[in-house]
């Protein structure tokens, strides 16, 4: 991807740019850098809204309907829809545009999947940048859909605006919802399926789990709804889009009109995690490519050296080449 | 930096033809070949297919069809592709389809075409050695 050029087709929305440059940036190369700094001065204009839950609650699902309802009211949509990476083969199968293929006509759509490629927390490595990229792109509204996650899987919620957390009836009892992690950083909680038995309990047992934490909402901090739908009828849409409105609303008074949702907390996150990136492919992998690393799997696997030995050995000399 | 190019494929089936565990099952080899495999599920349009493989940036699109429609619905996704100016995702075919279709497929721009009784591993190595991934 060359810098000169990609940054101009880029904001004027051509859809092959932004393909090949989201793949390179799945694909690490280093060029990219150069056209996402270009490109930061022009996002900061799109809604960033994610969906997340555990496999099978109804997030594709979802997102198909809320793009045609975002549609319907004439805005533009990107989603990022993220599925797993095999931890064995490197493989992936990504399956979540199944159900948003009915879109794939409409010239205001633009859904790319993205495998996690050994990043944990939900999300792929890329998709903080991908979601930069569809932003500079012009798109209104852009959502991301986790892969199916857990307990622990909170890494959307430093990426989107609003955070929506969907479940199903009969996913566990109050213990469950008392654990920390995911439960905790809903901006909105969708009960799906919710024509099913336990939609009732499910519900109440999220709403005390919410009210039990009541401390945090004084002073007109923004207390999670939760709402019921059942996405594959398209009920319940309606109601959560207009909930998403008002945590926008709120998240904009609360920044006095600025970039929405943007603290300082996040971006010292967003920086960190650069960072933190930028370190594992410069020292890391190149320890990798060399065989270093391999060399020293090998000694641990010898006897010759105790792994704590090995792990000094490899990194001090370039931690000390780095100062 | 060695850059670490990763096989992008998509698995899709065009037309009216409900029969996908073929495709499935090929979808799964790839993945197991350490391919990313976007697959699009059922009923889709050529148009829909290409829009998509283009959103993606795939490398190669490989359609299954059982339902005798391959000599139209295969070319129009090649034509399409050439429409838009993109020549560099590979198409290939695979299905219930005759010897003297191939030949007028493979004439009009399909790369393979694989019919029943093809080898997974067979595939996986025509993949891998004729569908490179992208340059930079």
């Amino acid at each position: 991807m060359k810098t000169e050029g990609a940054v101009e087709k880029v904001i004027a929305g051509d859809v092959r740019t932004v393909a090949r440059l989201i793949r390179d940036i799945d694909d690490r190369i280093p060029e990219v850098r150069d056209v996402l700094k270009a490109l930061y001065a022009h996002t900061g204009k799109a809604y960033v809204i994610g969906i997340t839950g555990a496999p099978g609650v109804g997030k594709s699902t979802l997102v198909d309907q809320m793009v045609n309802h975002y549609r319907q009211q004439g805005k533009s949509v990107g989603v990022l829809a993220v599925d797993p990476t095999s931890p064995f083969t490197g493989g992936a199968i990504l399956g979540d545009r199944i159900r948003m293929q009915r879109h794939s006509l409409d010239e205001g759509v633009f859904i790319r999947s993205l495998a996690t490629r050994g990043h944990f927390g939900g999300l792929s490595h890329s998709t903080r940048s991908a979601i930069d990229v569809l932003d500079a792109m012009g798109k209104d509204y852009i959502i991301v859909e986790t892969v199916g996650v857990g307990q622990d899987e909170v890494d959307v919620v430093k990426s989107a605006q609003t955070t929506v957390i969907l479940v199903i009836p009969g996913m566990g009892d109050d213990i469950q919802a008392i654990k920390a992690g995911i439960l905790e950083v809903g901006d909105v909680f969708v009960i799906n399926k919710a024509d099913r038995e336990g939609a009732d309990k499910t519900f109440n047992e999220l709403r005390q789990m919410i009210d039990m934490g009541h401390h945090k909402y004084e002073e007109g901090k923004w207390k999670p709804p939760i709402l019921k739908a059942e996405a594959v009828f398209d009920r319940g849409v309606t109601e959560l889009l207009d909930t998403i409105d008002k945590h926008r609303g709120y998240l904009l008074e609360k920044s006095r009109g600025k970039r929405p949702g943007r603290s300082k907390e996040r971006v010292r996150e967003e920086l960190a995690e650069m960072i933190k990136n930028r370190l594992v492919q410069e020292v890391v992998d190149r320890m990798v490519e060399s065989g270093e690393f391999e060399g020293a799997v090998d000694t641990v696997m010898a006897g010759e050296k105790d792994p704590y030995t090995a792990c000094d050995d490899l990194l001090l000399p370039k931690l000390r080449a780095l100062k | 930096m060695g850059i670490d190019r990763k096989l992008r494929v998509m698995v899709a089936k065009p037309g009216l033809d409900g029969h996908d565990r073929g495709a499935r099952i090929i979808a799964r080899a790839f993945r197991d070949a350490g391919f990313e495999v976007v697959y699009t599920g059922l009923h889709q349009t050529p148009d829909s297919i290409v829009t998509a493989a283009i959103q993606e940036d795939v490398d190669m699109i490989g359609l299954s069809s059982l339902a005798g429609a391959h000599m139209y619905l295969f070319p129009e996704v090649v034509n399409l592709l050439r429409e838009k100016g993109v020549d560099d995702i590979l198409v290939v075919g695979g299905g219930i389809i005759p010897d003297d279709d191939i030949l007028k497929l493979k004439a009009q721009g399909i790369k393979e075409i694989f019919t029943p009784g093809a080898k997974l591993d067979d595939m996986v190595d025509w993949v891998k050695s004729n569908v490179k991934p992208r340059s930079i």
